[in-house]
């Protein structure tokens, strides 16, 4: 008998469709193992889990509030890995932006309106992201240094970073203690709908967000631009783009948008600067996940995220009901990231047996 | 298995299959090879002759057919098991690693390499080996210090020296010298009268007789028939290869040069490994002009094609285009001054294979307008624009969307000439314009660098492919070691002078006064 | 001068799962394939090595199974990146995500429990009594020793035996290995498990002899400074003993530094601030000296591929 892997033509959509959706069940499948590890039953474990998530109205409230900082985070990672830049560090722009947010919440907040304090650190929360993933890709364009490993560290710069501030010069007055800065002011925060931790103004600007970076992706310049780059830097160079003005601009709406996601938390959920797991309970790495499974599409990535939102909020369930440490999640995670690429194996090959 | 023991008569190919999606490589071959004789196997590119020779040396398995080794049915799965039978191939592609030295890649995978010390016995082998059959070559240089004659005697070495009776060589003699060409004939008939096989790929009619010998000519996946050099003219054999009278009566219509658009003062430029590859050189080129520029790969061409183009830095001198300096300019701005550039590699360097035909058409002009407006980019007139080219230069293609990888190689070509040539046409850089292409191709991009000459043009055209340079250039420049051995009239100068010039030790000036150095 | 042996000794200490770590991953990307998991395989080991360490009392029977679980994780990785041929750097994420998630999950009821046996100093007789050199290189505990031993083995095994050449030569021309009857796949299996056994290895470190006892997320990043010490290394195990004592030193630094009033959180971010300002020193050496990854790194084989 011989085995032999050989390369598909065309793959139709429903083909394509049916393999993702297989992919993804298996993954779960196998992910009751881990509930297997430790004696749980695995039918019991998803159905609280799916009550948890999707299954009961607070649920859902609570997996749209988690799938609007990830699908900002994931928008802005399409963005770069269209282009082949692996921004891992989505986490530190995060917690950058919410940093730059909170000083302008708490120095500009009190002495003026809502509209424009609000307004002002969504740009300045832009602005910070955009600006920790512009540090990586200079360092990759001008040095040449791994992305990868850059974003990594600066995570780890941005995490401590953040504790600094919100144990030493900024803790608050009034929090008991607590590694908190003050609440912000009134005209610092973001209404939510009621009953929930959902706040309009950043499902709106998430929603938005993805409608954008499909435009930018498929119908600008620049989108072009990073896609070349992307798909064939040789070809990218031979075409004469620029590089390292194109990375540049990657990174800055990359960062830029998981700032946005920062100032969506601490302004509409905390209220205040915290610890660094608090505000984000790694957004910055399972938005690398809702990215792949969205296969780079920004439309798609809606509905990927809300998926992930779930996954989160599963996390809680099983911490609370089930007595499983939140990291759980993370093993989740990762085999969905791989059964994504078994799937795309399945759609860009086809297995041969012959005797 | 150790040397010398394998014992070789005969193999034999019985209804070969191989399909690739979209292609039939093989179809149905048969074929026999005796001990101790020289078979050609001739035929154009895309004839499926490497399929062949890749199945016989287990890289690829057949869909269907068999092979007999001495009579006896066999399953050769992998290089491995091929070795074992005997077998051995040197690639057109050389097979080494780069940054290691001879020695280590003759060790690599033989038997009876030491575990400690692995090179120390290979070395002093390889020197025995070099000596008897003269393939001399240090065991100690990296390969990529070696030239690609050097580089194919190691890989001649490698096959020898895992005992390999029947050796395949695919199209040996793209990479070498005339001169070298001829040595590596020598050590062909050499081998055969030690009693080994050769299997010798080519698609070229005059190394059929200079080897002599059984001839199976293959084309577009059939054997067309199987005879000798005593018994075929060579118009019968060009005949069975193309299936058509001989092609190539390309006319040439006199073009009188117009003036200078071209002008190359002084110029140096690196390498990656940062070694000095193109050396002070200087020359011009008029307006409905070709200069082709002949030589080996890899003594200066893809780094001057890269610098006039903008894609390598030019350390020293100028580049003169329309009488603008442009050196060191990016290839953004050097292309927007009407610098077409056909590159090598066309794959690689050419497409974002990825990317449907419409994207890939506007690869170079996506940013102008009509394709672009104020950062958006107007795909409806993009597509009407590929439509166009797909009709005007017959690209095959079954839609616009289609994913240009999926192309074959001529179309692809034909796609990027395209481009290039229908809006920039006063300058044409083509490297290797027609490498790897079949026949119907090859003629449709020789007659549209012809066709762009009578525009007005003036176009550089790097080729290994002496034909090809002697047929298109109105001068031929010889590349060696980053400079110029001279520039001749391809109309006055013998293929034996090119080759020496190739070689680098005849230096000729234009007005043909020839002295040995 | 007590104080500049304990510094040093420490130093040795925090430098040896680094040492580890990075000569497994050197080996992984010798052969081509770029496994960025370590920091899960770490972490991984870590809680395999302390839990049956914890259960059955034996250090050994701790330490074989962190490798071993290392080493099995690793093969995921080896599974996607050569079989499915997918996407390395995807794939050595979700290894990293999994190993931390499976950690996070075994380790939650081992929170505060004490190790009662570990691997502790063994002075070796003589030369632990020259002054100076003594206590800090030669009053260790055994796995330091094994540490040091296996980076130069395996530098020997790489450069200087037929093994070496095979695994070098699958991770620059996996093509040409192909074509002289190499079993790629199975090259590049074995050096990827071989990594993952010494994460492992580095994870088990952790827990069994720098700091007997568990706590969630005590790999730190040391599994992402491994990958930059490869770098660092240039691929070659030797310089990896003075690039993972180096960052043993960094590490051992914000403990010192720590009394002069510098908050702690400033001082955490040492490590990481240092390790991009050595890939920034790195990258400026390779551009000097042409030297670079092994030229098929992260990039799928495929056999028979036109």
């Amino acid at each position: 008998m011989h085995i032999s892997i050989e390369k598909r033509g065309y793959v139709s959509k429903k083909y394509y469709t049916s393999v993702y959706l297989i992919s993804i069940f298996v993954a779960v499948i196998l992910s009751s193992f881990i509930f297997l590890l430790r004696g749980i039953n695995p039918f019991y474990a998803f159905s609280k889990i799916f009550q948890g998530s999707f299954g009961s109205p607070f649920g859902l409230k609570e997996t749209i509030a988690k799938a609007i900082p990830l699908l900002l985070i994931t928008e802005g990672l399409i963005v770069a890995f269209k282009g082949k830049f692996w921004n891992i560090g989505a986490n530190g722009q995060l917690l950058v932006g919410a940093t730059f947010a909170t000083w302008i919440a708490l120095n500009f907040g009190p002495y003026h309106s809502s509209i424009s304090t609000i307004t002002i650190m969504f740009l300045v929360g832009f602005l910070g992201g955009a600006l920790f993933g512009l540090i990586p890709a200079l360092l990759k364009v001008k040095l040449g240094i791994n992305e990868i490993i850059s974003t990594l560290m600066l995570n780890y710069i941005a995490e401590d970073f953040v504790e600094y501030l919100v144990y030493g010069p900024w803790k608050g007055k009034t929090q008991y203690g607590f590694p908190y800065t003050d609440n912000f002011p009134q005209s610092a925060t973001l209404a939510q709908i009621p009953g929930t931790r959902i706040s309009y103004i950043t499902l709106i600007i998430a929603l938005l967000s993805a409608v954008l970076i499909y435009l930018f992706i498929e119908k600008t310049k620049y989108g072009y631009e990073i896609k070349v780059t992307g798909e064939n830097p040789h070809a990218a160079r031979y075409s004469g783009i620029d590089f390292v003005k194109i990375t540049i601009i990657m990174m800055l709406i990359s960062g830029g948008l998981a700032g946005i996601a920062g100032v969506g938390e601490v302004a509409g959920i905390h209220r205040h600067l915290t610890y660094p797991a608090q505000i984000s309970s790694g957004y910055g790495y399972t938005a690398i996940i809702v990215a792949w499974l969205a296969q780079l599409n920004p439309i798609l990535a809606i509905v990927s995220a809300v998926f992930f939102g779930g996954i989160l909020v599963g996390g809680d369930v099983i911490q609370t009901s089930l007595g499983f440490p939140f990291s759980t999640i993370n093993a989740f995670n990762g085999l969905i990231l791989i059964f994504v690429m078994v799937g795309n194996f399945f759609t860009e090959y086809k297995i041969k047996i012959r005797r | 298995m150790e040397l010398d023991n394998i014992e070789f008569k005969s193999l034999e190919l019985k209804d070969i299959y191989k399909e690739f999606p979209g292609v039939v490589a093989n179809n149905k071959i048969s074929l026999k090879i005796n001990a101790g004789e020289i078979h050609a196997l001739l035929g154009e590119n895309g004839a499926g002759k490497t399929t062949l020779m890749n199945i016989i040396y287990g890289i690829y398995q057949p869909d269907d057919g068999e092979i007999f080794i001495n009579g006896r049915k066999v399953f050769i799965d992998s290089p491995r098991t091929a070795m074992n039978y005997g077998i051995g191939m040197v690639h057109q592609h050389f097979m080494l690693v780069e940054n290691h030295s001879v020695a280590e890649n003759v060790a690599l995978g033989l038997n009876r390499t030491k575990f400690l010390n692995p090179t120390e016995d290979i070395a002093k082998e390889i020197e025995r080996y070099s000596n008897e059959i003269g393939l001399h070559v240090n065991p100690d240089a990296k390969i990529w210090q070696l030239s690609a004659g050097e580089q194919q005697r190691v890989e001649i070495l490698k096959a020898l020296m895992r005992g390999a009776k029947l050796l395949i060589l695919d199209e040996p003699t793209s990479v070498l010298t005339p001169q070298e060409a001829t040595e590596l004939f020598k050590t062909v008939k050499k081998l055969v009268a030690n009693g080994h096989s050769v299997i010798f790929i080519t698609h070229k009619l005059e190394e059929v007789y200079e080897l002599g010998g059984i001839v199976t000519v293959l084309r577009q996946g059939k054997v067309i028939g199987t005879t000798t050099t005593k018994d075929a003219t060579k118009e019968e054999l060009a005949k069975m290869m193309v299936g058509r009278e001989i092609i190539f009566n390309l006319e040439k219509e006199k073009v009188e040069p117009g003036e200078v658009v071209v002008k190359v003062e002084n110029i140096d430029v690196l390498s990656d490994k940062g070694i000095k590859a193109v050396k002070n050189l200087s020359f011009e080129i008029r307006k409905g002009e070709i200069l082709g520029i002949a030589g080996v790969s890899g003594n200066g061409q893809k780094e001057l094609v890269e610098a006039l183009t903008g894609l390598r830095r030019v350390e020293k001198g100028k580049v003169i285009i329309n009488n603008k300096e442009i050196q060191n300019r990016g290839a953004r701005e050097i292309g927007e001054m009407g610098v077409a550039h056909i590159p090598e590699e066309r794959i690689k360097y050419g497409i974002v294979p990825n990317f449907p035909v419409y994207e890939n058409a506007v690869l170079r002009d996506y940013y102008k307008e009509p394709f672009s407006n104020r950062g958006f980019l107007n795909y409806k007139t993009i597509k009407d624009f590929t439509i166009k080219l797909v009709k005007d230069f017959s690209i095959a293609t079954p839609s616009i969307e289609t994913k240009t990888k999926l192309l074959s190689g001529g179309n692809i070509q034909k796609l990027i000439l395209a481009r290039e040539t229908t809006t920039k046409s006063n300058f044409i850089v083509a490297a290797h314009p027609t490498y790897g292409l079949d026949i119907a191709a090859t003629e449709y991009i020789r007659k549209l660098l012809l066709k762009k000459r009578k525009e007005g043009s003036a176009i550089l055209l790097v080729s290994e492919d002496l034909e090809e340079i002697l047929q298109l250039s109105d001068r031929v420049a010889v590349m060696f070691m980053g400079e110029f051995m001279g520039i001749v009239d391809p109309k006055k100068v013998s293929i034996e002078e090119i080759g020496l010039m190739m070689a680098g030790s005849l230096r000729k000036q234009e007005e043909n006064n020839a002295h040995l150095n | 001068m007590d104080l500049i042996i304990s510094i040093l000794q420490r130093t040795m200490v925090a430098g040896t799962p680094l040492l580890l770590g990075t000569i497994g991953e050197i080996i992984t990307e010798r052969s081509g394939i770029l496994n960025l998991g370590i920091e899960g395989m770490m972490a991984l080991g870590a809680i395999i090595g302390f839990s049956v360490t914890y259960i059955t009392k034996n250090p050994t029977l701790g330490l074989i199974a962190a490798i071993l679980s290392g080493g099995i994780l690793s093969l995921l990785h080896a599974f996607v990146s050569i079989t499915i041929r997918g996407i390395q750097t995807l794939s050595g994420l979700a290894i990293a995500m999994i190993g931390i998630g499976l950690a996070g999950m075994l380790g939650k009821s081992y929170i505060g429990a004490p190790l009662s046996v570990r691997f502790s100093e063994v002075a070796i007789p003589g030369l632990s009594k020259i002054p100076f050199i003594g206590p800090i290189l030669f009053n260790r505990d055994p796995l330091f020793y094994i540490g040091i031993i296996l980076a130069v083995v395996s530098w020997f095994i790489l450069f200087k035996t037929r093994w070496g050449i095979i695994i070098r030569s699958v991770g620059e021309n996996p093509k040409a290995s192909d074509a002289l009857g190499i079993n790629v796949s199975l090259v590049r299996y074995l050096s990827t498990f071989i990594g993952g056994c010494f994460a492992g290895f580095a994870g088990a470190y952790l827990t069994l002899a720098y700091m007997p006892s568990w706590i969630e997320g005590m790999t730190g990043g040391r599994g992402w400074i491994v990958i930059a010490l490869t770098i660092f290394a240039q691929w070659d195990p030797l310089r990896a003993i003075l690039g993972a004592y180096l960052f043993g030193g960094v590490d051992v630094l914000q403990y010192i530094l720590q009394p002069l009033g510098i908050p702690v959180p400033i001082l955490k971010m040492t490590p990481y601030f240092v390790t991009i300002i050595v890939l920034i020193i790195t990258a400026r050496e390779v551009m000097r000296k042409h030297l670079g990854a092994p030229k098929s790194l992260g990039e799928p084989f495929i056999k028979g591929e036109k």
